[in-house]
């Protein structure tokens, strides 16, 4: 390595706001030709650091320095410049352009040259490295692996010789996972500095040279990874020792709860996102719903809630069992099903568009479950905020007080007041997507934690994540979804991560339908496998 | 046959007022702000154009010794000027204060049309007190407006059907399949896109999005303004009319939905928009119809945007659809 870093932060500190500071005197370095993990838990400023990299943000204090020279990145434009380019979490493409125009997008003609340049140079890019684009497809077709292989090669298009992804394997299959470290890899052979964003410390371990930790906006320090085990990389990360097992209790009574059968939805476009999806759940388990991200756990949930109008032949039928009452809850809305006496607890992937109303305080998100109570004129108050205080302390919500607009806690305590909302509901069937999105370990942990408490009461928890390592431990069963059909169910005690995974994108019975995943080669399979046994014996992290 | 061709000209004359109207609308909606202040912006144009004949005319000696070139630049100068600053205010309001685009639109509309009702009355009270504002016109700047093309006279049906309308009918035109081309074929065409599609994937690009949003925004309401002066000048042959432009501004936005937000479709489009809304004067020499048809016949511009509305919607063709972003405000710090 050279003495000169490619990149060096010196004292850089952040505030958004007076109360809240992103980033407090961090101080690092990047060399050339190196895979740098940036790890650290949510909220940590990983991002933020990034982005002032990158021009979205401007640091408060501090220098950024680009190969030893003082660099001032006040936009996007200074950075690519400078020769560093981002890859964002939530890709920064136009839908309805094509690869090229996405390319293209912001560059002088003298700079970039004519479609026909453009389309010659982007195929260099791709055979020099191992991309596959399509310069003419429109990005709304596009897989979202393929719009990240944009993404990337738009951003080396424009020169970068500095890389940073920001949690790029978040939506990836763990096939199209090892797909990009291959590229990553070619990358760095070509010298280029490449920095990875993210909380799978599998996935640091396969691939980085070192990593840096930042914890709470503080930089904690820099590993080689070679030097790192998953242990002490999450001692640094989370400061104090968590435990890391998620418990799994075994119970003996299962009684079914609903029983799905021939379920098939189309979205607005008229596609149709599930597909003759059929599965039973018992209380006393949790069924989780694995799947890229779109393969139709939205619409399964909203199916059941009552949310998602459903095809001809589809059937919901939920068994009340004290009473021996079986209900249809196909083409019911959501207040006819109430009404059936049927408590069903939902806790959408939207906490504050479909779960909770951000402008209002507790006690008011509480009253939308319980408004249409009673029978005078004026609704009752008081329950409510009996419960929100209740929800307050026991599941130790952060707020300055019960009246504050939901929208202003932050994204653990807001899921902490949805849960606690939806747990009081004492329901017979749970479902939850994407519970623990954006949390972080120890709020995940006390989201895993009330789900198995309602499995323990004989509830039917449906849980969809993404996460396969959380899912593998926390679940009894994983319903894997490809594509809206169910490609199987798995005992989550034996199942292992290549299963699932492999599940995810191929179809049982249809290898074609997904030819683009089913010809990449696994060339990191060993690696991989030994990365995930390390995983599933420490049962670590949370999602992202 | 002559009174076909009557009928046609009276649409394109209309047409011509929405198809400035549309095309400004069109470029500023492309940067995603939805400016529904285009009818205050076109009463204004119309009433700076006007007021920059009248002063030409009555104080700066226009009338006496009549020059064609200041007759046509000055009332054009004055109608961009006033555009521009409607424009400019809009911008101002939703793109650095990050105002409520619509609110900010429609309180435009209000104050444009009120502006120029108000003006309209004082200016002409100013040139000849107590006159009617209907008889006072200003005649020299129309005589250049309206002049037709060469050979007009000689071409028979062709020169009166597409030859005998005032320059700003072909600047229009012309406009419009430029703004077309500039749209699909250029690279500002395409950041511009970009900004009303996703402003922060453009940001991220290296585009300068408030530059962007500002510029076609104020250039968009400049083109939207010349509809008013071509209206006052062309169409109303020179003389102030209260409440008869801002209606226009209106079918102007609805002609926006109607192309599907591609400039080429605005000249075909707003024939037909130009011509539905004549029909209701015309109608009556071919057919008795009740007077009280005659406002549903007005109706037709949006009723058929109406029916382009839905089949749109159920089309679900993303390349016809509103730009994404139309509507919102950008801030780059949003998390």
């Amino acid at each position: 390595m050279q003495n000169i870093p490619a990149i060096r932060f010196e004292n850089i500190t952040k505030r958004f706001g007076n109360k809240v500071v992103a980033n407090k005197h961090v101080t690092m370095d990047i060399q050339k030709g190196e895979i740098m993990a940036l790890l650290g838990e949510n909220g940590s400023g990983k991002t933020t650091l990034m982005n002032m990299l990158s021009g979205i943000y401007r640091q408060d204090e501090g220098v950024i320095y680009i190969n030893g020279e003082e660099a001032h990145i006040n936009s996007p434009r200074d950075a690519y410049d400078l020769g560093v380019g981002m890859i964002h979490q939530h890709f920064k493409l136009v839908d309805v352009f094509t690869a090229i125009e996405n390319i293209a997008l912001g560059m002088d003609k003298k700079e970039s040259g004519g479609t026909k340049e453009i389309t010659e140079k982007v195929k260099a890019i791709c055979d020099k490295y191992g991309f596959d684009v399509d310069p003419k497809k429109k990005v709304y077709n596009m897989t979202v692996s393929e719009k990240q292989t944009l993404e990337i090669v738009k951003t080396l298009f424009r020169g970068a010789n500095m890389l940073i992804l920001d949690e790029p394997t978040a939506v990836l299959t763990p096939q199209e996972t090892d797909k990009l470290f291959a590229v990553m890899r070619n990358m760095k052979a070509d010298g280029k500095s490449i920095i990875i964003i993210t909380h799978k410390l599998n996935e640091v371990l396969a691939i980085s040279d070192r990593v840096a930790i930042l914890r709470k906006g503080e930089y904690i320090g820099t590993v080689l990874t070679a030097e790192a085990s998953v242990q002490s990389l999450t001692d640094m990360m989370v400061g104090e020792k968590v435990e890391l097992d998620i418990e799994r209790p075994d119970l003996e009574y299962k009684e079914k709860k609903l029983s799905v059968s021939h379920l098939s939805c189309r979205d607005k476009y008229g596609v149709t996102v599930l597909d003759d999806v059929s599965f039973d759940a018992y209380g006393g388990e949790i069924l989780g719903i694995a799947g890229i991200s779109g393969s139709g756990q939205k619409q399964l949930l909203e199916a059941i809630a009552g949310l998602q109008k459903t095809e001809k032949g589809s059937s919901i039928i939920y068994y009340d069992n004290s009473n021996h009452v079986e209900t249809e809850l196909t083409g019911l809305s959501v207040s006819e099903i109430k009404k059936m006496g049927v408590t069903l607890a939902f806790v959408p992937e939207d906490r504050l568009g479909m779960g909770l109303v951000g402008s209002m305080g507790m006690t008011g998100n509480m009253m939308l479950r319980s408004y249409k109570m009673g029978h005078s004129p004026f609704t009752d108050r008081n329950t409510p905020r009996d419960l929100a205080v209740k929800v307050k302390d026991e599941l130790e919500v952060v707020t300055p007080g019960i009246a504050t607009p939901v929208r202003k806690l932050s994204g653990g305590n807001v899921q902490k007041v949805l849960v606690g909302r939806e747990i009081a509901l004492e329901p017979s069937v749970m479902m939850a997507a994407y519970a623990v999105r954006g949390l972080d370990i120890n709020t995940s942990y006390t989201i895993y934690r009330l789900l198995n408490d309602q499995k323990k009461k004989g509830t039917a928890v449906i849980y969809v994540g993404e996460d396969l390592d959380v899912l593998l431990a926390l679940c009894d069963r994983i319903l894997v979804l490809c594509d809206g059909k169910v490609n199987g169910i798995v005992d989550g005690r034996t199942a292992t991560k290549e299963e699932v995974g492999l599940m995810m994108t191929h179809l049982a019975d249809d290898a074609s339908a997904v030819p683009h995943e089913s010809a990449q080669e696994q060339s990191d399979a060993s690696v991989q496998d030994a990365q995930a046994e390390t995983i599933q014996e420490t049962k670590e992290e949370g999602e992202k | 046959m002559t009174i076909f061709i009557e009928i046609f000209q009276r649409a394109v004359l209309t047409a011509i007022s929405l198809l400035f109207g549309c095309t400004g609308e069109i470029i500023t909606e492309k940067s995603g702000n939805l400016n529904l202040g285009v009818p205050g912006v076109m009463c204004v144009g119309g009433i700076s154009g006007f007021s920059g004949a009248l002063m030409y005319e009555y104080f700066w000696g226009g009338a006496d010794n009549p020059n064609a070139f200041l007759a046509i630049v000055i009332p054009l100068l004055f109608c961009l000027l006033g555009s521009l600053l409607m424009g400019l205010i809009y911008s101002f309001l939703t793109i650095t204060l990050r105002a409520n685009q619509n609110v900010t639109g429609l309180s435009l509309t209000i104050f444009g049309s009120g502006v120029s009702n108000f003006l309209g009355g004082f200016l002409v009270k100013q040139v000849s007190p107590g006159a009617e504002t209907a008889n006072i016109s200003v005649k020299v700047s129309t005589k250049y407006y309206m002049a037709k093309l060469p050979f007009s006279d000689s071409l028979g049906w062709f020169g009166d059907m597409f030859l005998s309308y005032g320059f700003l009918a072909y600047v229009a035109i012309l406009i419009a399949v430029l703004t077309a081309l500039f749209i699909r074929r250029t690279r500002p065409g395409l950041n511009l896109r970009a900004v009303g599609e996703n402003p922060a994937t453009a940001d991220a690009a290296g585009v300068n999005v408030t530059k962007y949003k500002y510029i076609a925004t104020c250039v968009g309401c400049m083109i939207s303004g010349l509809g008013g002066l071509f209206y006052v000048m062309n169409n109303s042959s020179g003389v102030w009319a209260n409440d008869v432009v801002e209606p226009l501004g209106w079918l102007a936005i609805a002609l926006v939905i109607f192309t599907v937000w591609k400039p080429h479709f605005a000249i075909p489009g707003a024939i037909i928009f130009g011509g539905l809304s004549v029909l209701p004067e015309h109608l009556p020499k071919f057919v008795t119809i009740p007077m009280d048809a005659k406002p549903l016949i007005k109706m037709l511009p949006y009723a058929v945007t109406v029916i382009v509305l839905i089949f749109n919607s159920l089309r679900k063709k993303r390349e016809t659809q509103p730009p994404e972003a139309l509507g919102l405000s950008y801030f780059r710090e949003d998390r």
